[in-house]
């Protein structure tokens, strides 16, 4: 099938002109009958046996209309625990909405309190004593791991959560008779997604029809419907999740947390909407973290710079509790699968451990375990070029996996499937006169000025398939359905189970929906973030949109397009394979001339439907899925390649270039998939040179407030340049490969492999982000 | 505990006048939000860093989190809502929708005002000085360039 515009085509997004008017209707806008507000009183300890709760006082305070603990919840919501089948070894302990008898982070709740205001509710959290008793806390993994380190769940012998390991060929031989071996310690402090609109939800349960409706700000409708009607124990058709705009989310809103859940159970007690939305502290403390790994990683070429062998120790950490539902092991297990995967070699051993210890929960956000991998293999790549003599270029076209080799499966174990690697280099130095900038670069270093280049391949696993949480054991859905409904005027309403929290994926879905039938995008309306109305799907999450909501839209249209054929042909006495559907108008196929208007067909279909014989499908609504089959993942690939200037004496860094060369097969809308890859490039920009989540010796957080936790702004960032090459993949048939992450992926390998070349006549390597500039004055022996 | 201090306040917002009775510890977002309905304003920090709750108060840029409902008496307020009803922005948000410089929407009402501030102030920026005047206003979504180009397309149009 030929793909026509709107497929491809660069196109502003609707939902957008409603968010520039101030319309938007974010969760906190939204005001019900008798709502309450609710509070928490959290955890000041890392780790500290809760021996007393008195709320007395608190219960008499100016609009106080209840106050929770867990006890109260005890008959109202299950616990859960975050497992994952595929990985049955893995320790999970049971968590509970509320924090019960001990409570393991800084800031897990353990109070709530519903009040006609916010402002009464916190008044009242003030006023509630609890009687701690402080427990010797863990805040890092080393020492999580230690033979002396206090035990985080007694459930357990030790606080070592998970561990894994992944081998191909042999890789210590290859290491003992290789050339050249390269080792290095990384180091990749913790942060988190910050999205500008904090979590939060209303919970809205009706006793007299046992209907739970949630307004969220989430990602997944669905799961959550699925998971609220569980542990509440509500029958799951009524429940509903309402997702309308979504204020920022980038993975930290797709899992399921304890105060949300709380806030639904407490809406279950009291009979009345109760709303909760985290301010900026709580959402530090409480919101999904991300990184915080230490990894060892060697490389071994033989002399003629060909990589032979990879191997790398990872050890990270879950937080107080793996994550749920999805687990917290894919950070490191994408980390172990991932690194190393753009090159050739034959030989590859990776294993990660994570361990238990009192911080928040370490979940899924934007490219989960990729930055990591890039980074680690990259640098070494680079290193192992510095200590052959290699330009760093050649060493990649070296070892890049080439066109021909594909389909092959990775030393990691990934089914990899037409990825571009020479071809993005090639454009990248299109783009980047790597000669002319060698010889700026030596001349400026005269004058005292020091500027790197750094490239970082990377290939992203999108689109995850149904096997994976299948065989997990949750439900979290990888299938993807479409819903098209013709209006009797000709529109087009589409009803998706993806979600758009301002990517753009509704637009794409519009497109593709609109091409495929053959009408303007005017003329179809995409509705998603409801799980009543919206057929079950996964919502967003792992760079899936297109490629899975995509290709279900396509089979939707396809179908609707037939039917509207269908009763064009009797009404022409036409077969239907002779006609098209053009800008609304049924058309001849071969001259273009047009027979009757789309609103025509429409009406007969719904209002004269004794006009079409009994054997013609003339439905006007119709559904079709998608769901992937025999692989887990959707690899794309690309290229970053960073050119920075580092002043020596402040060790700060500035960009002098961004290059992103990105192949996520089809594009439906290249505007807001370049957009895609700038956002995450500065989101990655974030989590390479600024953002950190900084403790004390006794594991309380430092820098909760965005004074101290520092984020991109516009000032410092660069333009970013973006070009797209379009392999698509041949397991589906619009060919999309996901795309939403790639943008972060590359960035901490490009940046440091650029510091490092910058720093290159000071004998100094940096392998940890953030790179800050006291890290970097302390590299250089100035700090 | 005392019961919470209430202070009458007279203002315009948006061209209309407003007589509301308020706590006096209300902050000026939340004002606006919760007892007009002007939900246009967000609430990002509460620390005055993210700029997502940024009004005009008497023509000046302000962090409605920063000042209390009271400290407004007798301001004349103006919020994303009036300055999309009266056109006044009408070309910053053509030029946004058409470059996508916004994603999630939720730094958007704040990045217009200011960005509107600054072509009023300076019809012809460079792109370093639109960076520099968005500095104080947080967009976790778009990476800033196509905010950046969106602001020059208008600024160059206005040539």
């Amino acid at each position: 099938m030929t793909f026509r515009a709107p497929i491809g085509s660069s196109l502003p997004r609707d939902r957008a002109k409603r968010l520039l008017a101030g319309r938007g209707r974010y969760v906190d806008d939204i005001v019900l009958p008798r709502m309450l507000h609710l509070a928490f009183v959290r955890s000041p300890y890392p780790h500290a046996l809760i021996e007393a709760i008195d709320v007395a006082q608190a219960a008499a305070m100016p609009g106080v209309v209840r106050i929770i603990t867990a006890v109260d919840l005890d008959s109202v919501v299950a616990s859960w625990r975050g497992t994952h089948n595929l990985f049955p070894d893995m320790k999970v302990p049971v968590q509970t909405a509320l924090a019960t008898d001990v409570a393991r982070w800084q800031g897990e709740a353990v109070v709530a309190v519903a009040a006609n205001s916010r402002a009464e509710a916190e008044d009242a959290t003030e006023q509630i004593t609890i009687d701690w008793k402080e427990l010797p806390a863990v805040s890092e993994a080393v020492a999580a791991l230690g033979p002396a380190a206090p035990l985080l769940h007694e459930a357990f012998d030790d606080n070592q959560a998970f561990a894994a390991e992944v081998s191909h060929g042999d890789t210590e031989t290859a290491f003992a008779d290789a050339a050249c071996v390269i080792e290095r310690q990384f180091r990749f402090n913790r942060h988190t997604g910050v999205s500008l609109e904090p979590r939060g939800l209303i919970a809205d349960y009706d006793p007299s029809s046992k209907q739970l409706t949630v307004y969220q700000s989430h990602q997944t409708p669905h799961q959550q419907q699925d998971l609220y009607a569980r542990l509440l124990g509500i029958p799951e058709q009524n429940v509903r999740v309402i997702c309308d705009d979504v204020g920022g989310a980038f993975g930290l809103k797709h899992h399921l947390y304890p105060d949300e859940l709380a806030a639904c159970a407490i809406a279950k007690v009291l009979g009345r909407p109760v709303k909760y939305v985290a301010d900026r502290l709580e959402s530090f403390l409480s919101d999904i973290h991300c990184r915080d790994h230490t990894v060892k990683a060697r490389m071994a070429f033989n002399e003629d710079g060909q990589i032979l062998a990879m191997a790398l120790d990872d050890l990270f950490h879950a937080g107080a509790y793996s994550q749920y539902p999805r687990s917290s092991v894919a950070e490191g297990n994408q980390i172990i699968r991932v690194s190393g995967i753009p090159y050739r070699h034959a030989h590859y051993r990776a294993a990660t451990r994570m361990a238990y210890l009192n911080k928040s929960v370490l979940g899924h956000i934007r490219s989960v375990g990729h930055p990591i991998a890039c980074a680690v293999t990259e640098q070494l790549v680079d290193l192992g070029a510095r200590e052959l003599g290699m330009d760093p270029v050649a060493m990649r076209q070296r070892n890049y996996l080439r066109d021909a080799d594909f389909p092959v499966t990775s030393a990691g174990g990934i089914a990899l499937e037409n990825l571009s690697f020479h071809r993005c280099l090639d454009r990248a130095l299109e783009r980047i006169d790597v000669d002319a900038f060698r010889a700026e670069q030596t001349a400026l270093r005269e004058a005292g000025v020091y500027r790197g280049i750094g490239f970082a391949t990377f290939v992203d696993l999108t689109s995850i398939g149904p096997e994976y949480y299948g065989e997990g054991g949750q439900h979290i859905s990888a299938q993807e359905t479409c819903l098209l409904r013709l209006e009797a005027s000709g529109g087009i309403r589409c009803y998706v189970g993806t979600t758009d929290q301002g990517q753009g994926i509704d637009s794409g879905i519009q497109q593709v929906v609109a091409g495929v039938i053959g009408v303007s995008v005017d003329d179809v309306k995409v509705n998603s973030g409801d799980s009543e109305l919206c057929p079950v799907g996964g919502g967003s999450w792992g760079s899936r949109g297109a490629a899975l909501g995509g290709e279900a839209a396509l089979r939707a249209g396809r179908e609707l397009r037939g039917n509207i054929l269908n009763i064009a042909g009797v009404l022409l006495q036409k077969a239907p394979g002779l006609l098209d559907i053009r800008d609304g108008e049924i058309v001849d196929l071969e001259s273009g001339s047009k027979h009757m208007t789309l609103d025509e067909v429409a009406a007969v279909g719904h209002f004269k439907p004794y006009i079409i014989p009994d054997d013609i499908t003339a439905d006007l609504t119709v559904t079709a899925r998608y769901a992937s089959r025999g692989r887990l993942f959707l690899p794309a690939n690309g290229l970053h390649v960073a050119v920075i200037e580092v002043d020596p004496d402040t060790g700060l860094i500035s960009f002098h270039r961004y290059l992103v060369v990105h192949d996520c097969g089809r594009l439906l809308n290249p505007m807001l998939v370049a957009e895609q890859v700038r956002g995450g490039v500065v989101q990655g920009i974030g989590g390479a040179l600024y953002e950190e989540f900084v403790y004390d010796k006794g594991g309380a957080l430092c820098n909760g407030t965005m004074t101290d936790y520092l984020v991109p702004m516009a000032a410092e960032m660069p333009d970013i340049e973006v070009e797209h090459l379009e392999t698509s993949t041949e397991t589906s048939e619009l060919g999309a490969k996901g795309a939403g992450e790639a943008g972060t992926t590359g960035t901490f390998g490009a940046i440091l492999n650029a510091l490092n070349d910058a720093l290159t006549p000071f004998d100094v390597t940096l392998s940890e982000t953030p790179a800050t500039p006291s890290r970097i004055l302390q590299a250089l022996g100035k700090l | 505990m005392d019961a919470v201090k209430t202070a009458a306040i007279y203002l315009r917002v948006n061209g209309e006048d407003v007589e509301e009775t308020v706590p006096v510890r209300r902050n000026l977002v939340d004002f606006l939000r919760a007892d007009l309905g002007l939900t246009g304003s967000h609430v990002g920090c509460e620390h005055g860093v993210c700029g997502a709750c940024t009004i005009l108060v008497d023509g000046a840029i302000v962090r409605g989190c920063l000042m209390l409902a009271v400290q407004a008496d007798g301001c004349e307020i103006e919020t994303i809502e009036g300055a999309d009803a009266t056109g006044r922005i009408a070309e910053l948000q053509t030029a946004f929708h058409r470059r996508n410089a916004l994603q999630c929407g939720f730094c958007t009402p704040a990045m217009l005002l200011t960005a509107a501030m600054l072509l009023e102030a300076n019809p012809a920026p460079t792109r370093d000085e639109i960076r520099e005047h968005l500095s104080g206003n947080f967009c976790r979504c778009t990476g800033y360039q196509s905010i950046v180009d969106a602001v020059a397309d208008v600024a160059k149009a206005a040539e």
